[in-house]
């Protein structure tokens, strides 16, 4: 048994590789937040009056809620007037293609394994890179243009689509949604915006990198992805952050919304900075993901990795207003040392003959926490409703705990649900099995794992398929018994 | 090739194998039998590694080797292998992709690189004909919602995919219907060589029957009472442990 443990730690135990910081020049914002913090923001960002108007009403609604206490995870009440809402490269220039990046920039980007040089990337992946609270570049714009696809910074969509911003902004996480969505609301500074037109299938992965890399600096970004009728577009999600000893909060807001016919397949490998292996510093990463299926037919999927940030508090939802549509969501949770995570969906089903399926397999090691919480909610209109659950827990040792909260509201009688959940260890008996075939501890907890988050894995697009399953064994070094 | 001397193992303080001495030479197939709680499984367990099987004295030594110096999977990497009474399930794993990792993982110990994907698929067909798998195993999760019999006819595939020098066969008949334990034994009988051993743990004489052992031991109280030919299986279907049992009473 000791020697069991000593094995858990040492697979557990490793070092963060993307934990170094860029040297850039950079301008903040004051410390703190106020009505001025905002007006600064979106006076940097040359924002019309109207997107100051909606930072400013999000801000009033902000200053009379209270931080959410429901939420399994713990840790020190945040003062939100030590932190740093904007952060950006202080010299900027106008970038009019890649060579006008700043090489300290484009430095971290490779040294992250994702450089920004169209030729290196892998074809077909278009990346939008953010570092703290503004886009450095987005890359392949310009073919995807030629398909009338828009993707670029929101900061550029606000100036430049105002109508699509002000349809679509908002609109399925509202100002005053929860603390964290009407903070972000209020000082958000950048982020993505996709528009895929009419009937386009868009050619290629569509992706946007985040990387903290300021001390003290929050980061607020926000996404707004808009599929119109019969258009089907796969988005990606990264994100890293160096180590640092205190803990940096993101907020991010991400609005998916699909009109008749459309799908978005939005996936996320989250390795932000998860402090170190007494719980010192990390990411606390407080984020509202919802997306609509306003048009019948249509679809929204979405697959999370989420192996980083010390505590992760997030519940990517889709909202089932259109007949027919279908809302999926596939997720791995890992947390390792003193990690928490409290994460899962909402299936809000309001549409007839809408269909959800959950899968989330929780992967807890060390001292960590992991907990899933879901929701599935039957509205009276959603005739013949059907929902699929699958919740499972795998623990890593003795000294961790998993957590289920599944939550069921159903007000209408032709409606389904099916939950399953199942708790299962690493024993002893299956690490024998694989060391007697000749497989060490390491190789054997690799196998395993993969096999156990075999179903979400294989809903990656394969280069991410490919980085989510290194992780996961990066992730849980050390970690078995 | 093992020789096993003085080997005083415990389980949580309490003494399962007592001096136990056993010769096994290379080529010869030994089958242990006896009562149940003898400590048949305790010494397949501690010969492949259980970390929970504590030897408190005595010595192994395989093919010049101290047992003991080696951890589980260092023992598998050098030829050791178990077939195990309950195999375990390991869900979302192919035997495929579980093979191929052990097999690479003894080739890297060898100094050998990993093994062609084309050899190996070959490989895999070949020995599953052996013991008569459909090749849609191959693809499916190690051992999960096979049956009883196909998990064991699965450990004999592994068994034969891993070549080992010495093969533990821990009731490897139990729980196996007539045919399927054919199948199994034609499979055993088919790795039969002059280099490779067999130490084949059996309640019952009837598997005897088909893998012929060149030696029967009894074993009682944790150690090995009675030693001899094929015949003494027999001698044991016929009369059961009670003689031995009787002659050993002061051992219990």
């Amino acid at each position: 048994m000791a020697d069991n443990d000593k094995i858990i730690d040492e697979v557990v135990a490793n070092d963060y590789k993307y934990g170094f910081t860029t040297n850039i020049e950079q301008e903040f914002a004051a410390i703190g937040l106020s009505e001025e913090t905002v007006r600064f923001i979106s006076a940097k960002k040359n924002e019309p009056e109207w997107m100051l108007e909606w930072r400013l009403k999000a801000y009033s609604a902000w200053l009379k809620m209270e931080q959410p206490k429901w939420q399994n995870v713990h840790f020190p009440e945040i003062d939100f007037q030590s932190i740093i809402y904007y952060a950006a490269q202080k010299k900027k220039k106008v970038i009019n293609s890649l060579d006008d990046v700043d090489p300290e920039i484009r430095a971290t980007y490779d040294k992250l394994g994702i450089p920004i040089q169209e030729q290196k990337l892998l074809a077909g992946v278009a990346v939008d890179y953010v570092m703290d609270s503004e886009s450095v570049i987005t890359t392949f714009r310009e073919s995807l243009k030629e398909k009338g696809i828009i993707f670029c910074s929101i900061s550029e969509a606000i100036r430049e689509q105002p109508e699509l911003v002000k349809q679509y902004l908002g609109s399925v996480v509202p100002q005053r949604d929860n603390y964290y969505a009407a903070l972000n609301s209020a000082v958000f500074s950048d982020g993505s915006f996709v528009y895929i037109p009419k009937g386009v299938r868009c050619p290629m992965e569509l992706s946007t990198y985040f990387r903290i890399n300021a001390e003290n600096t929050g980061q607020f970004e926000r996404t707004l992805i808009i599929a119109d009728e019969g258009s089907y577009v796969s988005y990606l999600e990264g994100c890293t952050a160096p180590m640092r000893d205190e803990n940096q909060l993101h907020a991010a807001v991400v609005e998916l919304i699909t009109l008749d016919n459309a799908e978005i397949k939005y996936s996320t490998v989250q390795n932000w900075y998860p402090g170190d292996k007494e719980g010192k510093g990390g990411i606390y990463n407080f984020v509202t993901k919802r997306g609509m299926c306003r048009g019948k037919n249509s679809k929204i999927s979405w697959t999370q990795v989420e192996t980083g940030s010390a505590i992760t508090w997030k519940y990517p939802s889709c909202i089932l207003k259109g007949e027919n549509s279908i809302g999926e969501f596939y997720s791995v949770a890992v947390t390792n040392n003193y990690q928490q995570a409290d994460t899962g969906t909402k299936m809000i089903h309001i549409g007839k003959n809408t269909k959800s399926r959950i899968v989330s397999k929780g992967i807890s090691a060390g001292k960590s926490q992991n907990s899933y919480r879901g929701l599935v909610q039957v509205h009276k209109t959603a005739d013949n409703a059907y929902n699929s659950s699958q919740c499972d827990s795998l623990l890593i040792g003795d000294k961790c705990g998993a957590h289920t909260f599944p939550y069921l509201e159903i007000k209408n009688k032709t409606g389904r649900v099916e939950h399953e959940a199942t708790t299962s260890k690493i024993g002893e008996d299956l690490l024998f099995y694989c060391n007697q075939r000749g497989l060490s501890n390491e190789e054997a907890v690799s196998m395993i794992i993969n096999g156990y988050c075999k179903e979400v894995f294989k809903q990656l697009p394969m280069e991410f398929m490919v980085e989510a399953q290194k992780l996961l064994s990066i992730s849980l070094e050390g970690s078995v018994g | 090739m093992l020789s096993i001397k003085n080997l005083n193992v415990s389980i949580q303080g309490k003494q399962i194998l007592r001096d136990f001495n056993l010769e096994i030479k290379a080529g010869e197939i030994h089958a242990i039998m006896g009562p149940n709680g003898t400590g048949k499984s305790t010494l397949a367990s501690t010969l492949a590694g259980k970390e929970e099987y504590e030897v408190t004295s005595g010595e192994v030594i395989f093919n010049a080797k101290n047992l003991f110096d080696m951890s589980a999977d260092e023992r598998a990497r050098e030829g050791i292998f178990l077939a195990f009474q309950y195999p375990v399930e390991i869900p979302g794993v192919s035997t495929t992709n579980f093979m191929k990792a052990a097999v690479n993982a003894k080739r890297k110990h060898q100094g050998l690189e990993p093994m062609d994907a084309k050899d190996f698929l070959k490989l895999m067909r070949e020995k599953m004909a052996l013991v008569e798998m459909n090749k849609e195993f191959s693809s499916r999760s190690v051992n999960e919602g096979f049956s009883g019999g196909e998990k064991k006819r699965n450990e004999i595939f592994q068994m034969a995919m891993l070549e080992p020098a010495l093969c533990l066969l821990d009731e490897t008949d139990s729980g196996l219907d007539i045919d399927a334990l054919r199948i199994v034994a034609n499979g055993v009988n088919k790795l039969r060589d002059a280099n490779r051993s067999f130490l084949v743990i059996t309640h019952y004489q009837r598997l005897l029957n088909y893998i012929v052992p060149d030696y029967v031991h009894v074993m009682y109280g944790g150690k090995i009472v009675k030693s001899g030919g094929k015949e003494l299986a027999l001698k044991l279907e016929e009369q059961g442990y009670d003689w031995i049992k009787e002659e050993n009473s002061e051992l219990v």
